[in-house]
């Protein structure tokens, strides 16, 4: 083999590895991006988020749908979830979507429901109770884009 | 599981990359011919097809039950793997120069069989996923495998030497021809055990406190655990013979720990005790010898490897000067895949393989390697943060520091910066536990990752049926059902 056929192979070799490495990198970063569909990932003000106020659910499905369940406050503060068309249950119970160790929560504590492109949150009756807002909830009451859902300690809200 | 539109499984991402990490695996075996011949051998692709082939089954098994994992973790770690058959048919072929024998076969020499231990965990791997389809029905065994752990740790240090000891080190079960080491099993094994003992005390551990110079440290009777553990990795280190492995089985314990209870005492209390621990071996082994004169010897070795004596001393410090040596031939951009001479180094097969490839891909070589290991062990940790459940998020923490540490452990021991010792590099080593061990780690890490990533899937209360009202007894309550304590 002709010395300079040996020298390409080695740099190739090299510069090849870095590339992986680089492409590898791209992938995580186009991952990044994909979960959060909203441009702005900084929570919207409380009661304002998605142009829906509370309380006027006629808008709500003209609203953008939403299609992740984000927890912001509490232990699990910073997971996603990415909504499907299966109901969510929430609680302390091992087999909840999302497990919550929490003091102030139930084994079944909540669930939220998609009913037509709108998601109910729905009380399972808790010992503290499921608050939306500062409302509590007592039957099936539609959420808008996010307006948290306070659990125990743990608040989640809805995003597009 | 139903596929949501919109959300991306990046499956494709995984298979290109696959066939990335491959073409990069073949051409290493290329140059090394190239070197090594003058010509390419006909076959020079082979090694590289059936890696491709093998890795195609797992990302097929992937694909359909756990379409959401991460995409990174596969291709990374198939490259790590590719490179370690790649690099261990090198040395074979070096071998079979020096004895005048043609080239070697493509299942023959460690290069072979590295390829047919690839296969068999491969197959675990794929065997974890298809078993395992909720990581969260593991925590139901957590004590068996817990027992089972400390017992397979505990095998090698119990049996004469003659059946457990490879190189001055106790970590070995060798029946016949055929050798295993235990303890790369029971690692995966503890860190299960952990994270569901902590997910049940992590409220008393975290909360009950003294506040001491801006630290909150927990009370004397909680510690407890970590003392136990610690003078359970003392006695490794003692009768194991064995630093890296005491290192890394307190390490994880500590870091799940922390994670556990965001308490940054606890890192503080377990250096500190870890390394008061060894420091008073090393005493030991000075003064007393017996048990502790094997530590003391290692560490004598990494403190003073350069010393003519201790050159040139039977088990001194022969082979780790060689290894430095090789790294510092190697330079900036190696000598070229099969241009250096890794047989300097006894051990190049096994603890020295980050040495001898580092003399031939050089710096920029290794460190993009050492980029990979690190991006498995942040994509674990993003599937750890991502995951819904505590016992999820301890169990991927504590399997991806483990992979982190010890590949700290074995090229801190190889560059001198540590005391040397007897772990394997994980994926890249020969060695069939080793492999196959990773291998089911990474499997588990896919497993929750997919957990993370995945579309909700609806628990308890689906089908129509309304739960009764109240605090209902969930069937196996394991959140934080032992404490009553509550946060301020």
């Amino acid at each position: 083999m002709p010395e300079f056929v040996l020298t390409v192979a080695r740099f190739g070799f090299l510069i090849l590895l870095w590339i992986f490495v680089f492409t590898v990198v791209g992938v995580i970063r186009r991952d990044l991006f994909a979960g959060g569909r909203s441009k702005s990932i900084v929570a919207s003000p409380r009661g304002v988020g998605g142009t829906v106020l509370p309380g006027r659910p006629a808008k709500v499905k003209r609203g953008k749908a939403a299609r992740q369940m984000v927890v912001t406050a509490g232990q699990l503060a910073g997971t996603r979830i990415t909504l499907g068309e299966v109901p969510i249950t929430i609680g302390r119970a091992e087999d909840s979507t999302l497990v919550i160790t929490d003091d102030f929560a139930s084994a079944r504590h909540a669930r939220l429901v998609p009913r037509e492109g709108q998601w109910f949150v729905e009380d399972l009756g808790s010992t503290n109770g499921t608050y939306l807002d500062r409302g509590k909830v007592s039957g099936p009451t539609p959420v808008p884009l996010g307006v948290p859902i306070r659990i125990g300690r743990t608040s989640l809200e809805l995003r597009p | 599981m139903s596929r949501i539109p919109g959300l991306k499984t990046r499956r494709n991402a995984e298979l290109g990359l696959l066939a990335f990490a491959m073409v990069i695996v073949a051409v290493f075996g290329a140059t090394v011919e190239a070197n090594k011949y003058e010509s390419l051998q006909s076959s020079f692709w082979v090694p590289a097809a059936l890696l491709s082939i093998l890795f195609l089954g797992l990302h097929i098994v992937v694909r359909i039950v756990a379409p959401y994992a991460d995409p990174v973790l596969l291709p990374t770690v198939a490259l790590i793997n590719g490179i370690g058959v790649a690099f261990l048919r090198r040395i074979d072929i070096a071998d079979a120069i020096n004895d005048k024998l043609p080239p070697p076969g493509i299942f023959s020499g460690t290069g072979g069989r590295q390829l047919a231990w690839t296969l068999i965990s491969l197959i675990l791997a794929a065997g974890l996923l298809l078993v395992v389809r909720d990581h969260k029905n593991i925590s139901k065994y957590a004590y068996t495998l817990g027992l089972t752990g400390i017992v397979l740790m505990m095998i090698p240090a119990v049996l004469p030497a003659s059946l457990s000891e490879v190189n001055g080190a106790k970590l070995w079960i060798k029946i016949g021809g055929f050798s295993i080491q235990p303890g790369e099993f029971a690692k995966i094994m503890l860190v299960t055990f952990f994270a569901y003992y902590l997910v049940r005390k992590r409220e008393v551990l975290s909360l009950a406190s003294k506040r001491f110079l801006g630290v909150d440290f927990p009370r004397g009777r909680d510690l407890g655990p970590v003392i136990t553990v610690w003078l359970f990795s003392l006695l490794v280190l003692v009768f194991e013979k064995d630093l890296g492995t005491a290192l890394l089985y307190f390490g994880l314990f500590v870091v799940t720990l922390y994670v556990a209870t965001e308490r940054s005492s606890w890192l503080i209390i377990g250096l500190l005790l870890f390394f008061g621990g060894v420091y008073v071996a090393y005493l030991l082994g000075a003064s007393v010898g017996g048990p502790f004169a094997n530590f003391y010897d290692r560490a004598d070795v990494w403190l003073n490897p350069f010393d003519d004596d201790q050159y040139n001393r039977v088990g001194g410090s022969f082979q780790l000067v060689q290894g430095l040596l090789g790294l510092g031939t190697g330079g900036l951009f190696g000598t070229g895949p099969g241009a250096g001479s890794p047989l300097f180094v006894p051990e190049v097969r096994n603890d020295f393989i980050f040495a001898g490839l580092g003399e031939e891909i050089g710096l920029f070589g290794l460190s993009a390697l050492l980029v990979c290991y690190l991006l498995i062990v942040v994509r674990g940790m993003r599937a750890a943060i991502g995951v819904r459940d505590s016992f999820g998020k301890l169990v991927a923490g504590g399997l991806s520091f483990t992979l982190g540490l010890q590949v700290f452990v074995i090229l801190g021991g190889i560059t001198g910066l540590i005391p040397l010792t007897g772990q394997t590099t994980p994926f890249l080593s020969s060695g069939g536990s080793s492999l196959m061990a990773n291998w089911l780690l990474v499997a588990m890490l896919m497993r929750i990752s997919n957990a993370a990533r995945g579309p909700a899937t609806s628990g308890g209360g689906i089908g129509g049926v309304e739960r009764p009202a109240g605090p209902k007894k969930a069937p196996t309550q394991l959140h934080g059902a032992m404490t009553e304590v509550i946060k301020p």
